[in-house]
């Protein structure tokens, strides 16, 4: 045989990353690893207190200081303006200014009231404990509830209230379903029927990610080009929020996002810290650099989640759900984040999750309180809606007595019903809840676990069993751009391609999104080697820098495969059809009867071929194209989705609790997830690991704490627990494959999958083990202490009166 | 994280060290793995003038026998520690309980007589100094003292060491034969011991002969759990004796109590841990 064999798919194969080898031998370029000629080092000194007026500063100490080069207090930047929110929930959403360099009022810990500039970094942080700043102290507000009613003092005097805003959606006004309350009232008294009423507590996140943030400015550029390294997620998006907040013309600016060690959403920011070095390197006329130090990024930099939820779900004594509403209080912190309002917001389109509601109502007020601004976390309003529907599945399935896969069964949108428009008014495009289950339940073990459950209670185990239930959906690929554009988000959604033809065979593909450690240089290269029939090694990715991907909306969301990976499959199918052109040309026939395939374009029913490298090598000679043909293979392109994508999936969890010492210990976690058509089973695998730890961490470890007077109580990792690798089970994962519709490649996202599904999964299973000792609830993180505790109130509670908790002890 | 300046001195010998602490007085700080001090330092929680690095000590390292007795040097290594035979022998609590401490990158730079001078509550290896009735060997200007380590720890991070002192070694008995087992209590791999217990018991035909046990973080120090080993003492090793000895081991405690742990829950589980412990050591 020597028929060309055609060569194997690239999409579908677990490619080792591309960018590993670099990252691995040292050979990275972090922000913090530039080194500019001149540069002089910044250090901030930060407020300690969390609400207070600056009577005085004095820095003359500092400024003595050796190698002291400068020191700014807020007074000192009068160009600075106030840092931009881009989501502008309400038309009367109430926003305070937030400088980057406060000049009147802190607002919370770890506020910036003065930068020193130094020729070292070590002399720029001593100088640090030479300036003497005075303050006079306000009340604190930390508790959020307060900061809702109005009994709570009044944080930003010239807004009046510390309600920032309050956004509702109601099914019955968007006719989209019925009427919420009504179904509910209607319920209360409907014998046939239960109301289940919770109020859960969303603890605040801190994102953790490895590479604190950093940022070097080089003002010097030729033509006055500002160019500016950042630790960020989002270059177009900081590039154009820096001229609209601080009046910077955009064409003097380049961002360049280097070597980024993971965001999370933490990273999706505009900050202080950014515009300070910026403000410093233009007035010295000098490069300077910010890095912050791990204590910093804990204090300074955004935090996630912080909701209080409080949920009200009727339904008949079927299962069967007829109303549900949802009451959000949620912390935006001492002032409004970059898309810190909209994060709770899309969580709205998401409590209703996979189940046939007839009757939602949602409603969201954001609170300003003494603590640091809140804002994207891996999942964004996602995680938090799916906690709260996935507990409230169990809440349900607990007060009828059903099993809590059996009481989702009677709720969930079945295969067939696709496409399905939800109560929220999204249409899921495709889903298989049923297929990921029972899969997931194989895994399991499902009647197994719950043998051995029954056999511990029985029998009084010191280990208690329970299993935990997750069956989720997102919405993901933020796009479409009419969409947000509808929900007063300030950007668009789409995401922009191109594809340089070298004549040597190489393929640069210039994409819009920005990669911090997700792999997509490894993905995107198997996507366009698959498209275009070249090897995957001959792909280069190109990203992050302004100058060279000028057009993108970056990467957050879980957008960058199934928008961003998008448009360079529209990219790479002008160059074919560019290429196809010249390809009849160059073998002296029909367009019509040109076939590409493999990279080769073959007059049909010959053995006439021209490959798509010869004919980029073709338009760099130029000796020989049709008529009219411009010499260039290269494209552009945008796409911007008519729908997002709708991941969804099913995570068991069983967890054992040691009763004597309320310990959790995962003892099997199965995910199974439907992530559409995957593209790389490495990279997907990585991102749902990673993913499950974090959601893990919020269920069991992660609490951001702030004590009364606002002061952070876990702003070191020895009291912040991020989990590690020791303290998390094997996790036995699967996929069910349902095309996405949305896009050409089928794809979904999947970077916030894992931690969007499993905190309830967790939650789900503790809860499951511990109900016995009339347990109802227990807050996250579920320490070992809260854990006893429950356990210890719940049998005083039960005491008497229960008789079926053999297990007690 | 960069410490405030300091100057730097690296002895090669125990007096120069000690002639290095007189000269720096209480502006000096001695360095030893640099596992505790050098957060310290970096997070400005501390500036010493001086830092007074035994790293090049060598007469500070090792494990020798003296007799009947085993002394660790003050600044042999945690690794170092759990390899040594004679460590494996003759005190397998200490191998065991230096085997939980921090992660391998710890325990290759920290060193057993750093995390005792040290005296965090929280700390794993004060407990087993505490239990085995270690001698701190202490050496000052005016010569060595021994200091028994029941004595030697005195309040939150604080000991029997006077500034211009330095610990140079640990004299253990001999538990060869002995079971032991440290049970430590930790909310993720990574955190400091919310309540551990430290056990070593001698077993013989079912009955309790000998026993030491005490605990970590239920005070300001180790605490000797001398009500638990009364208990266990002429007891059998049984699974309800054990626990119904391990009550006692509130007695003299002083637990903290925070957000993390409350001081009911640190004492339940002090109970609960140290039956545990001297289960497990029963083998």
């Amino acid at each position: 045989m020597t028929t060309t064999e055609a060569p194997p798919a690239e999409i579908g194969r677990p490619r080792t990353r591309k960018e590993d080898q670099h990252l691995i031998t040292g050979h990275s370029t972090f922000t913090d690893s530039m080194v500019l000629p001149g540069m002089v080092h910044l250090a901030m000194v930060r407020s300690p207190l969390a609400h207070a007026t600056i009577t005085s500063i004095d820095t003359t100490a500092a400024r003595k200081a050796p190698g002291v080069v400068g020191v700014w207090t807020g007074r000192d930047f009068p160009e600075q303006g106030g840092l931009a929110c881009a989501w502008p929930i309400t038309p009367d959403m109430k926003s305070p200014v937030h400088l980057p360099v406060p000049t009147d009022t802190v607002n919370h810990v770890g506020e910036i009231v003065a930068v020193i500039a130094a020729r070292t970094k070590a002399e720029a942080v001593d100088a640090v404990e030479l300036v003497d700043v005075q303050y006079s102290e306000l009340p604190v507000v930390t508790d959020l509830a307060a900061a809702r009613d109005g009994s709570a003092p009044v944080i930003h005097g010239d807004l009046g209230t510390n309600v920032s805003a309050t956004w509702v959606f109601d099914s019955g006004a968007a006719g989209t379903g019925g009427d919420a309350s009504a179904a509910i009232e209607a319920a209360r008294s409907d014998p046939d029927q239960i109301v289940v009423e919770r109020t859960f507590r969303q603890q605040r996140l801190i994102p953790a990610y490895m590479e604190p943030r950093s940022t070097v400015c080089d003002p010097n550029g030729a033509g006055d080009q500002i160019t500016i390294w950042s630790a960020t997620q989002i270059p177009h998006i900081l590039r154009t929020m820096l001229t609209l907040s601080q009046g910077i013309p955009e064409g003097k600016l380049r961002i360049i996002a280097p070597d980024v060690g993971g965001g999370f959403g933490g990273k999706l920011e505009v900050t202080p810290e950014e515009v300070a070095t910026i403000m410093v390197a233009r007035q010295l006329g000098k490069p300077a650099k910010y890095t912050e130090t791990r204590s910093e990024t804990m204090m300074a930099a955004h935090h996630g989640r912080d909701q209080i939820q409080h949920l009200t779900m009727s339904a008949r004594k079927d299962g069967t759900i007829t109303g549900f509403d949802v009451d959000l209080t949620a912390n935006m912190g001492a002032y409004l984040a970059l898309v810190g309002p909209g994060v709770p917001i899309l969580g709205a389109f998401m409590y209703n999750a996979i189940y046939k509601i007839p009757a939602y109502r949602f409603s969201c007020t954001n609170v300003f309180t003494n603590e640091v601004m809140t804002d994207a976390y891996r999942g964004a309003g996602r995680p938090e809606a799916t906690f709260a529907i996935e507990r409230m599945m169990d809440e349900l399935a607990t007060e009828l007595g059903m099993d809590p896969i059996e009481v989702r069964r009677r709720n969930w949108i079945r295969h067939e019903e696709f496409p399905f428009t939800t109560v929220a008014g999204l249409t899921y495009d495709s889903g298989n809840y049923e297929e990921a289950t029972d899969k997931a339940l194989r895994h399991f073990g499902y009647d197994d676990l719950r043998a051995e459950q029954q056999r511990r209670r029985e029998s009084g185990d010191r280990i208690q069993l329970g299993i935990g239930t997750s069956t989720f959906t997102e919405m993901c690929g933020l796009a479409p751009s009419r969409v947000l554009g509808s929900l007063s988000y300030g950007a668009g959604g789409w995401e922009a391609a191109s594809i340089r033809m070298l004549p040597t065979g190489v393929v640069e593909v210039v994409t819009g999104i920005s990669p911090h450690g997700q792999g997509h240089v490894t993905g995107f290269s198997q996507i366009v080697a698959d498209r275009l029939g070249v090897p995957f090694e001959n792909v280069k990715i190109l990203h992050g820098d302004t100058n060279i991907s000028a057009k993108g909306l970056d990467t957050y969301g879980s957008r960058s495969l199934a928008v961003g990976g998008i448009a360079v499959v529209k990219a790479a199918d002008k160059v074919i059809a560019k290429a196809k052109t010249i390809a009849a040309h160059l073998l002296e026939a029909s367009e019509d009867d040109i076939d590409f395939a493999h990279g080769s374009f073959t007059v049909r029913g010959t053995e006439s071929s021209v490959t798509i490298g010869d004919i980029a090598l073709a338009t760099f000679t130029g000796h020989n194209l049709p008529d009219g043909v411009e010499s260039s293979l290269d494209s552009e392109a945008v796409f911007d989705p008519e729908n997002f994508s709708f991941p969804h999936g099913t995570h068991l969890c069983a967890a054992e609790v040691d009763t004597e010492t309320g310990k959790v210990t995962i003892r099997k976690y199965v995910a199974v997830d439907d992530v559409g058509v995957v593209i790389n089973p490495l990279l997907v695998d990585g991102q749902v690991h990673g993913g499950l730890a974090q959601g893990i961490a919020q269920a069991l470890y992660e609490e951001a704490q702030y004590s009364a007077d606002g002061q952070l109580t876990s702003g070191t990792f020895v009291d912040y627990l991020v989990p590690s690798a020791v303290d998390l089970p094997d996790y036995i994962t699967d996929k069910t494959i349902t095309p996405s519709t949305s896009n050409p490649l089928g794809v979904k996202g999947v970077g916030e999958a894992g931690t969007i599904a499993s905190t309830p999964a967790v939650v789900n299973a503790v809860l499951d083990a511990v109900r016995q000792f009339g347990v109802a609830d227990i807050p996250m993180p579920m320490t070992p202490a809260r854990v006893w505790q429950a356990i210890q109130d719940g049998s005083t509670a039960a005491g008497s009166n229960s008789s079926s908790t053999g297990g007690a002890a | 994280m960069i410490p405030a300046s300091f100057d730097y001195t690296a002895p090669t010998t125990l007096a120069d060290a000690l002639a290095a602490l007189a000269q720096g007085g209480d502006d000096a700080k001695i360095l030893a793995g640099g596992q505790s001090l050098l957060p310290v330092l970096k997070l400005r929680m501390a500036a010493p003038g001086l830092l007074i690095d035994l790293g090049k000590i060598d007469e500070l390292r090792g494990v020798r026998m003296e007799g009947d007795t085993i002394v660790v040097g003050a600044m042999t290594t945690h690794h170092d520690v759990i390899a040594d035979p004679l460590v494996r022998e003759h005190l397998s609590l200490l191998a065991k309980t230096t085997e939980q401490v921090a992660d391998a990158q710890v325990r290759y730079r920290g060193t057993l007589g750093g995390a005792l001078a040290h005296a965090d509550p929280a700390g794993d290896l004060g407990a087993v100094a505490v239990a085995l009735d270690a001698q701190m060997r202490i050496a000052g200007p005016n010569g060595s003292r021994s200091v028994p380590a029941s004595q030697f720890f005195t309040d939150y991070f604080t000991t029997a060491l006077a500034e211009n002192e330095i610990l140079t070694g640990i004299a253990f008995d001999s538990f060869a034969g002995w079971g032991a087992h440290y049970e430590k209590f930790h909310t993720v791999s990574q955190a400091w011991s919310t309540v551990a217990v430290a056990a070593a018991v001698l077993v013989a035909g079912g009955t309790v002969t000998a026993a030491r046990v005490a605990l970590t973080n239920m005070g300001p120090t180790p605490i000797r759990a001398r009500g638990v080993e009364a208990a266990l003492i002429d007891g059998p090793a049984s699974d309800d004796a054990v626990r119904a000895a391990a009550l006692a081991a509130t007695q003299g405690t002083a637990p903290v109590d925070d957000a993390t742990a409350p001081a009911a829950y640190r004492s339940h589980l002090a109970q609960v841990l140290t039956g545990r412990a001297v289960l497990a050591a029963a083998g």
